[in-house]
């Protein structure tokens, strides 16, 4: 009786985990609301128009890597790349991760000048933020360094996306993001730059319950699925904002 | 405003307030938060909180200066920073507690760069030095070291204060300029500087005191004036439509560019002339339309609020000290909004209770600010936090 419940059990398990991972689109989806382009990405829409290519930089810190021998496929830089070519099948994409651990705005924005020559991207992926925080870099300064890199960016022909930080509830007492979330929004928003908001996002998983993120856990299953949401959905924000380009190229206003 | 005879109960009121909106505020991610100020203007609890303390300094200990002589005063004023000093590092002893027990929560592969802010847990020896010279301060607990600071340096300005009020207040409006200008701050560890940066908080402060020694009296005629009324309500109306921006950001951009580039950054850790500016107006709208013998200030409805107002030091721990629990609780229990309403509405309780109960255990003792309104001793009534 025991056993038959246990094997029962494990075979709807079973079928809930493969619908998991059947859903893992639709899971992200309960927050696709909170992907959506507030700017055009005019460079990215020149170079797909010119030579059918899209060179992605990631910039940012180790919230932007997954550890261990694979967790450099499973990081949303590479799934970003996964799914940009299944969204847009006729260019060739290209991401590559520059991300490393503990540095500050200021310290990526002084490698800017060195990435723009070398890896000549259409759009930098800014993941910023959370170590500025640690660091308790002035909200100011940080606003200040935003600014001018951006203006740097995007005179050497990248266009911009920012990512937030992680929603992380533990931790929002020993770390306080919210200035610097909103730095990052008044930048974006001064400057016609599109947002990820990881942050949002995040939080809307863990009230819905969508991803547990609040289990101390050594594997990197939920992890994993989390950065593929994120891969798929910037992409969606990639896309989205291709078609806003072609239908209000100067109209940098929210929906 | 305060009249010689007796303690203005209004300073108690809005001070129980700020302590209620302080703590709230200090619970991330609490929905209650939506009420608080803060997110309809400016300046925020902490404004109310600087001026009110520094009003109450100079009334307390200015009246002791004159009756006891400089030293006497000094001598008190340096006590009282000693017990807001001894008050920061229990609380900071509590605080480390907490996040002993989220370092072991936390491990999640997601989180690898947010645990590293507890990385200083692995280095308790440093930490413990540089938290005893005020210099890490742990988020949220950054209003205590700034009192600190205020109030070691607080002797030599008040006497000054006595002596030649206005000299005082220029003297404290070209520190504010001068170290805003020069980015001066005091240093933090690991890097930057405070939070609330003293050496411009410091304006506040100061005229808190000024108008407590009879600042109030000579700006009579002007906060009556009504053009400042209208003004003041104008620009309250203002900053209320510059914070909806943010919070509606599709209607930023019938803000021109040109103002936005003047407006912003709208800092807080240099205490920024827009937030000085919105918590004098205010001031202005609440002194016109509560005065000083309101009789609903003797109401028992309001008698909870004075009460904490009255006990701030301990209340304002006590508030932090909840708010590390109600962050605690909403993290490992439940987040849902009927736990964050619960959470606030026993805090305030708890904080009501806790004032009450200190002022019953002075009445008992003879102490007095109980149920017989003695002269507040200073000890007591002091500026708090």
């Amino acid at each position: 009786m025991r056993a038959a419940g246990i094997g029962l059990g494990t075979i709807g398990l079973g079928i809930l985990a493969y619908m998991g991972a059947a859903n893992a689109d639709s899971l992200c989806g309960v927050a696709s609301h909170l992907v959506h382009a507030d700017a055009p990405l005019t460079r990215v829409a020149d170079s797909i128009g010119k030579t059918k290519a899209l060179k992605i930089v990631v910039i940012g810190t180790t919230s932007s890597t997954l550890p261990g021998a694979g967790g450099e496929a499973l990081a949303y830089p590479a799934r970003l790349e996964v799914a940009l070519r299944k969204k847009l099948p006729e260019v060739a994409v290209k991401v590559i991760s520059l991300a490393k651990p503990r540095q500050t705005a200021a310290d990526m924005a002084e490698g800017f000048g060195k990435v723009l020559r070398d890896e000549k991207p259409n759009l930098v992926i800014w993941q910023t933020g959370t170590y500025d925080a640690m660091r308790g870099v002035g909200a100011e300064s940080f606003q200040g360094t935003l600014e001018s890199a951006v203006d740097k960016l995007h005179a050497g022909g990248s266009d911009i996306i920012f990512m937030n930080m992680q929603y992380s509830p533990r931790t929002e007492a020993v770390i306080s993001v919210a200035p610097y979330a909103d730095a990052i929004r008044w930048v974006a928003l001064e400057h016609g730059v599109n947002v990820f908001d990881r942050q949002g996002i995040m939080r809307h998983w863990s009230e819905l319950g969508t991803f547990d993120l609040l289990t101390a856990t050594k594997s990197l299953d939920t992890a994993a699925k989390v950065h593929d949401c994120f891969g798929t959905m910037l992409a969606d924000l990639i896309v989205d904002a291709l078609g806003r380009d072609a239908d209000a190229p100067k109209e940098p206003t929210k929906q | 405003m305060a009249a010689a005879t007796g303690r203005d109960l209004r300073l108690d009121l809005f001070r129980g307030l700020a302590l209620w909106l302080i703590f709230l505020d200090h619970i991330p991610s609490n929905i209650v938060n939506w009420l608080t100020i803060r997110n309809y203007g400016f300046s925020d609890a902490a404004e109310i909180f600087v001026f009110i303390s520094g009003y109450t300094a100079a009334f307390v200990y200015g009246r002791t200066m004159e009756q006891r002589g400089v030293v006497v005063a000094s001598a008190r004023i340096l006590k009282r920073a000693w017990t807001v000093y001894i008050a920061h590092v229990f609380i900071f002893v509590i605080f480390m507690a907490e996040l002993a027990y989220l370092t072991r929560s936390i491990d999640n592969p997601l989180y690898n760069e947010e645990m590293g802010a507890l990385d200083f847990l692995k280095e308790p020896g440093e930490t413990l030095i540089e938290a005893l010279l005020l210099k890490f301060k742990p988020t949220f607990m950054d209003v205590l070291p700034l009192y600190i600071v205020l109030l070691l340096a607080f002797p030599p300005v008040l006497w000054l204060l006595r002596r030649a009020p206005t000299l005082a207040l220029l003297g404290s409006a070209t520190l504010y300029t001068v170290s805003w200008n020069l980015s001066w701050n005091l240093p933090s560890y690991p890097s930057g500087g405070w939070f609330f940066n003293p050496l411009t908080w410091q304006l506040i402060f100061v005229f808190g005191a000024w108008c407590g020694l009879g600042g109030v009296t000579r700006l009579g005629p002007f906060v009556r004036s009504r053009w400042v009324l209208g003004l003041a309500a104008a620009y309250i109306l203002f900053s209320f439509l510059i914070v909806m921006t943010w919070y509606f950001p599709r209607y930023a951009v019938y803000i021109p560019k040109w103002f936005q580039d003047w407006m912003y950054p709208i800092d807080k850790t240099n205490m920024d002339v827009l937030r000085f500016a919105h918590f004098i107006a205010l001031a202005v709208i609440t002194v016109r339309f509560l005065p000083a013998d309101w009789p609903g200030l003797k109401s028992r409805w309001l008698k909870p609020m004075i009460l904490c107002g009255q006990h701030s030091l301990e209340i304002f721990c006590l508030g932090i000290f909840l708010s590390f629990l109600g962050h605690f609780v909403t993290s490992e229990i439940s987040r849902s909004i009927g736990m964050q309403v619960l959470i606030s509405v026993l805090g305030i309780l708890v904080m009501i209770g806790v004032a009450w109960l200190i002022t019953w255990y002075n009445t008992v003792e003879g102490k007095g600010s109980g149920k017989q309104p003695k002269p507040p001793a200073s000890d007591l009534a002091g500026g708090e936090a």
